[in-house]
């Protein structure tokens, strides 16, 4: 944190001032851990397991804060005896189905309910990364669910909880993580120490939880962790994601992504949503709670904000005119379609794939495989000039005339250069104003696509082919001004926030949305940023003026509300859960919630409701259930359906690791999205032969001083002077085991690629102890590329191209390769080493690794704890 | 020159009799230092902005001067930064002002060797044709079964997380419209 996001860290430093204890865990010591009370080397692609650990040692002990969890998580909720777990199937939960490497989450259900309503096969759902927004929108559980509040029934969550974590042992951490058992006590015992009523603790990631095979799982670990600890809701608590772009959580809200609608609605799917209604029945799910409820709302105020007069009751308001999902469409699906020749037009708005997404070489071929790219950025990057200087033109994979690819480069305004919101990593959004006119050619990207939209539409205007429809019926009739005709990013917000259509006066809130057409809004989660006509996130009271909260300062979403489920910061009779810890509570006089922040519940429902029998939207949350998007208003421990590949984390084994699982004979995770490509080749990994020949562990991640893929930050000189390099980090012990020398080259070699940097030999990076052997890691920047100031191997060249089943982003923090010394060599000679190490390691392209390895018994795995 | 403003000249004197005693404010002044201005203090206007690179998003204030970035400062009114802003909010002016940013439109025609030059509204034509074009050629009404499809799989868009909601919004709606299904942004990566 304090590298990657150093301003973040002062308030960490604050806590520590404070009495805070920081704890740092990560494969590499960093800034951060120079300044953490402790720091535990992990080895990389092993969170589930040191997290794991933490469980146990919270329910072995008997240290989780009871009235919280049996209140407002479904600890005591009894799941259906067809349940099997990973103690009774060597890793794999009940369910797997081996035809697609899937899970039928039919046997997870809660008791008593007759089956999960799921819309979608889990295939699909991997297909279109629904797992996570199934998960956002409180996957279908309706009705009521039987519970034991003592916790004792054998198959309450609770106690299912405690079978699953069983074998995560102190013992076990250290021989899969390498982590010394001293060291996981500190961690566990001051966790446990500073949560509960008094205390709060807080969790922090950021990629390198989320770029693995298991992302989601290791997130959903720490959320048992701060769930079991009552450390969700509440001040000083949470599960804090650290984005690594300016709007980077806008860009997820109001999606620029292939699954998702504003405000985390689906993209409809040809066969589960034909129409309105049916698209709306699988995200309100009729019966169940919460405020998923209102779906039709949501959707419709959508389709009214998208085409206008045109959208109307009786025809569905063109919700027919919305493009059908059939299967994966992401990023990487694209890049192998590019290869495959599928693909004709590529717009890169800001984003420099040729370095930054994984397996580089198939992203620079791809784009060489095109009909037409166009390039919008403030920089020549490398994904704009791969025809012309990319690593491929010297081993000759791509040469200039034979290069089809018609590229336009068309300059960006910067962030000083237009006005507009950004979304930061806390939900809040913050306007900009403008401060100069951009130069020459350069326009904002409203600029781009307004007047895109304008020329389209302009040509078709006489069209009489169907298809056209949505794009003249398209509501696109934004003011403009300025000698560039630039349209009003204001007006843009203010549709976006919706507004009464007759009266044309802004929504206040989302609940003032009506399902009948008779009000508009674009992102039914940002309602209330234009309220009463004001630009909220233009809001500028001094933080030195205000409360802790800042209230006054931006807009967060939604209604302004700083920390989400803020219900759970007072007990269920409504009151705080300690003096100190006073954040938002039911005040009895006046019959309201209120606090220090928007009470996130309905202001008026006092703790005692109770719903009827039947009852379902918001009215099925109960006075005292916190959780109010989820189906059943509770913190899950335990998902009974929704997460892909379970209903617990388990430790999986990275797909590229010199490790067997030590936990299960299952080495990695068993429905990760795999891509069968020749281009895609992978290391082996055990049970599979031939893992020695990539023997080292690497991983990446930023420095202070360079951003992303170097296109913001390796062309602006003071930074390329501060981290001018590309360079790898290496232990003392790795440099004299495969003789490297300080500031010497070096060079690594995966079955893509082979990279090379120059040597820093640190202590920085240890080597540990795992399974009773000694695993040697590496670390790398993954900034540096062949454009700008400042130019370098680009670390991502050296992954494949693996996802996570639930949201499908790559594993890229973890993968094995071979370190050698000296510079790589250069054209054919470079090839000719690639492919060698790929014949060494058994050429897997047609061999890939086995997605169930359950059936290889061997004395490391599988252990009966 | 008396004695006495000579000896008031040096600064260690200043340092050790004044109220500087680290020498790191008024001790260490100059004639000349004493006699500069701050560029805040000249700048013709003052933006209220926020730091473009990580999502802290640190509050920034932007001085202009002669409609050109003068300087770029943390503002000391954010509860989210107060004041701060790392190496790279620090190096924001120069990422505005560096002579690396492109400020035209560029062009290689397939199997071209080299750039070379375009008008914006050529292109901006130009882009139109093609996205209609690959429209047409790809365009799935309905899949096998005759349910609707509406799109087009030829066109894929990819990044959003350094833009504004403002511009995602129009992107999205215009894509969407378009049946462009494949948009994507950084985070997926
Ligand atoms: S100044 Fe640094 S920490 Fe603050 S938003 Fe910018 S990059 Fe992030």
């Amino acid at each position: 944190m304090a590298e990657a996001h150093p301003v973040g860290f002062q308030w960490v430093m604050e806590a520590k001032r404070r009495g805070a204890k920081v704890f740092h865990v990560d494969p590499r010591f960093t800034r951060t851990s120079a300044l953490a009370d402790s720091y535990l080397p992990i080895r990389a692609g092993t969170d589930i397991a040191l997290l794991g650990g933490v469980v146990r040692y919270i329910l072995d002990n008997e240290l989780d804060f009871r009235e919280y969890v049996v209140a407002y998580t479904n600890a005591a909720t009894i799941v259906t005896e067809e349940y099997a777990d990973t103690e009774d199937i060597h890793g794999l939960f009940s369910g797997f189905n081996d035809d697609n490497a899937t899970y039928d989450q039919a046997s997870w259900r809660y008791q008593g309910h007759s089956q999960n309503q799921t819309t979608r096969d889990s295939e699909t759902q991997r297909e279109t990364a629904a797992g996570l927004e199934n998960e956002s929108h409180g996957a279908p559980v309706g009705g009521e669910t039987e519970r034991d509040e003592t916790l004792q029934h054998p198959r309450c969550v609770y106690q299912i909880l405690k079978r699953h974590f069983a074998r995560y042992t102190p013992e076990m951490v250290e021989r899969v993580c390498g982590i010394p058992q001293e060291k996981f006590f500190e961690l566990a015992r001051a966790w446990t120490e500073n949560s509960g009523r008094d205390r709060t603790g807080m969790l922090v990631y950021s990629v390198g939880w989320t770029q693995h095979s298991v992302g989601v799982q290791y997130i959903r670990t720490g959320a048992i962790i701060q769930l079991l600890l009552g450390n969700v809701g509440r001040p000083g608590g949470g599960v804090m994601a650290l984005r690594g772009h300016a709007s980077i959580q806008g860009s997820t809200d109001i999606p620029t992504l292939f699954n998702l609608l504003p405000g985390y609605l689906p993209m409809p799917h040809h066969a589960n949503h034909p129409t309105l209604d049916e698209w709306v029945d699988s995200i309100a799910h009729p019966g169940q709670k919460g405020f998923w409820g209102n779906a039709r709302t949501y959707g419709v105020n959508l389709l009214k904000a998208y085409w206008g007069d045109a959208a109307t009751a009786d025809n569905d308001y063109c919700y027919g005119y919305l493009p059908r999902m059939t299967g994966d469409h992401g990023t990487y699906q694209q890049v192998l379609d590019m290869i495959d020749g599928k693909l004709k037009g590529y717009f890169l708005l800001g984003q420099n794939p040729a370095v930054g997404s994984a397996h580089g070489r198939a992203q620079r071929l791809g784009m060489a495989n095109l009909d037409w790219l166009v390039v919008r950025d403030l920089f020549m990057i490398e994904s704009a000039t791969f025809w012309q200087n990319a690593p491929e033109i010297e081993t000759g994979e791509i040469a200039p005339e034979r290069c089809r690819t018609e590229v336009f480069f068309l300059p960006a305004a910067s962030h000083v250069e237009k006005e507009g919101t950004f979304t930061q990593t806390q939900r809040l959004l913050q306007w900009r104003e403008k401060a100069v006119e951009p130069p020459g050619d350069a326009r904002s990207e409203l600029w781009f696509f307004y007047h895109l939209g304008r020329v389209i539409r302009e040509r078709l205007a006489t069209s009489t082919k169907p298809r056209d429809r949505a794009l003249l019926d398209l509501a696109w009739d934004y003011p403009t001004h300025g000698p560039t005709d630039e349209p009003s990013a204001e007006a843009v917000l203010r549709e976006i926030n919706g507004y009464d259509v007759a009266t044309g006066r802004p929504l206040a809130s989302f609940t003032e949305m009506k399902d009948d057409g008779s009000t508009v809004g674009g992102c039914w989660i940002y309602t209330g940023v234009y309220a009463d006509g004001v630009n909220q996130a233009a809001r500028r009271k001094p933080g030195s003026e205000q409360s802790l909260v800042a209230p006054e300062w931006g807009w967060a979403w939604p209604a302004n509300r700083r920390i989400l489920y803020n219900r759970a910061s007072a007990d269920p009779d409504g009151n705080p859960w300690s003096e100190r810890k006073r954040y938002v509570w039911w005040d009895a006089d006046k019959s309201e919630w209120t606090g220090y922040d928007v009470p996130d519940f309905e202001k008026t429902k006092p703790p005692s409701y109770r719903p009827a029998h039947d009852a379902s939207g918001v009215a099925g949350i109960a006075g005292d259930d916190p959780f109010i998007l989820q189906g059943d208003g509770k913190g899950w421990l335990y998902a009974p359906t929704g997460v892909l590949d379970g209903p617990m984390p388990t430790h999986y084994e990275p797909v590229e690791s010199p490790v067997r699982n030590p936990l299960y004979r299952q080495q990695a995770n068993p429905t990760r999205k795999v891509y069968t490509h020749p281009i895609n080749t992978l290391n082996p990994s055990p049970p599979q032969e031939h893992s020695q020949v990539f023997p080292y562990v690497f991983t990446v991640s930023r420095l202070t001083e360079h951003h992303t893929a170097g296109g913001m930050s390796r062309t602006v000189s003071p930074l390329a002077e501060l981290q001018p390099e590309m360079f790898v980090e290496v232990s003392p012990e790795l440099a004299a085991l495969r003789g490297l020398s300080h500031l010497g080259w070096a060079h690594l070699v995966t079955s893509r690629a082979a990279v090379e940097a120059k040597v820093l030999v640190t202590d920085r990076v240890t080597p540990l102890r795992v399974d009773g052997r000694i695993i040697h890691q590496v670390w790398l920047p993954y900034h540096f590329g062949y454009e700008g100031l400042v130019t370098g191997d680009s670390a991502n060249d050296l992954f494949g191209i693996t996802l996570d089943p639930n949201v499908l982003i790559q594993e890229s923090k973890v993968g094995t390769c071979d370190v050698r010394p000296g510079r790589r060599p250069r054209g054919q000679d470079l090839v000719d080493l690639v492919v060698d190490y790929r014949r060494r390691s058994g050429n897997l392209v047609h061999r890939y690794p086995p997605m169930v390895t359950t059936d290889v018994a061997d004395s490391s795995s599988d252990q009966e704890a | 020159m008396g004695v006495r403003s000579w000896f008031e000249g040096w600064p260690v004197y200043r340092q050790l009799t004044g109220t500087d005693p680290l020498g790191r404010g008024a001790a260490a002044k100059s004639d000349g230092s004493r006699a500069l201005t701050a560029r805040t203090d000249t700048a013709d206007s003052v933006a209220r902005s926020v730091c473009p690179y990580c999502a802290v998003g640190c509050g920034q204030r932007v001085f202009v001067k002669d409609g050109r970035v003068s300087q770029i400062e943390g503002d000391p009114d954010s509860p989210i930064s107060r004041g701060r802003l790392c190496p790279k909010g620090s190096a924001s002016k120069s990422l505005v002002t560096s002579p690396l940013r492109q400020t035209t439109v560029r062009y290689r025609r397939p199997y071209g060797t080299e750039w070379e030059d375009l008008d914006l509204d050529t292109a901006l034509n130009m882009i139109a044709d093609r996205v209609l074009a690959a429209r047409d050629e790809t365009w799935e009404d309905v899949d096998a079964e005759g349910r609707p499809l509406n799109r087009t799989l030829g066109i894929s868009s990819l990044g959003g997380a350094t833009l504004d909601n403002e511009e995602n919004y129009l992107i999205k709606k215009l894509f969407t419209a378009m049946g462009a299904l494949q948009i994507e942004n950084q985070a997926r990566i």
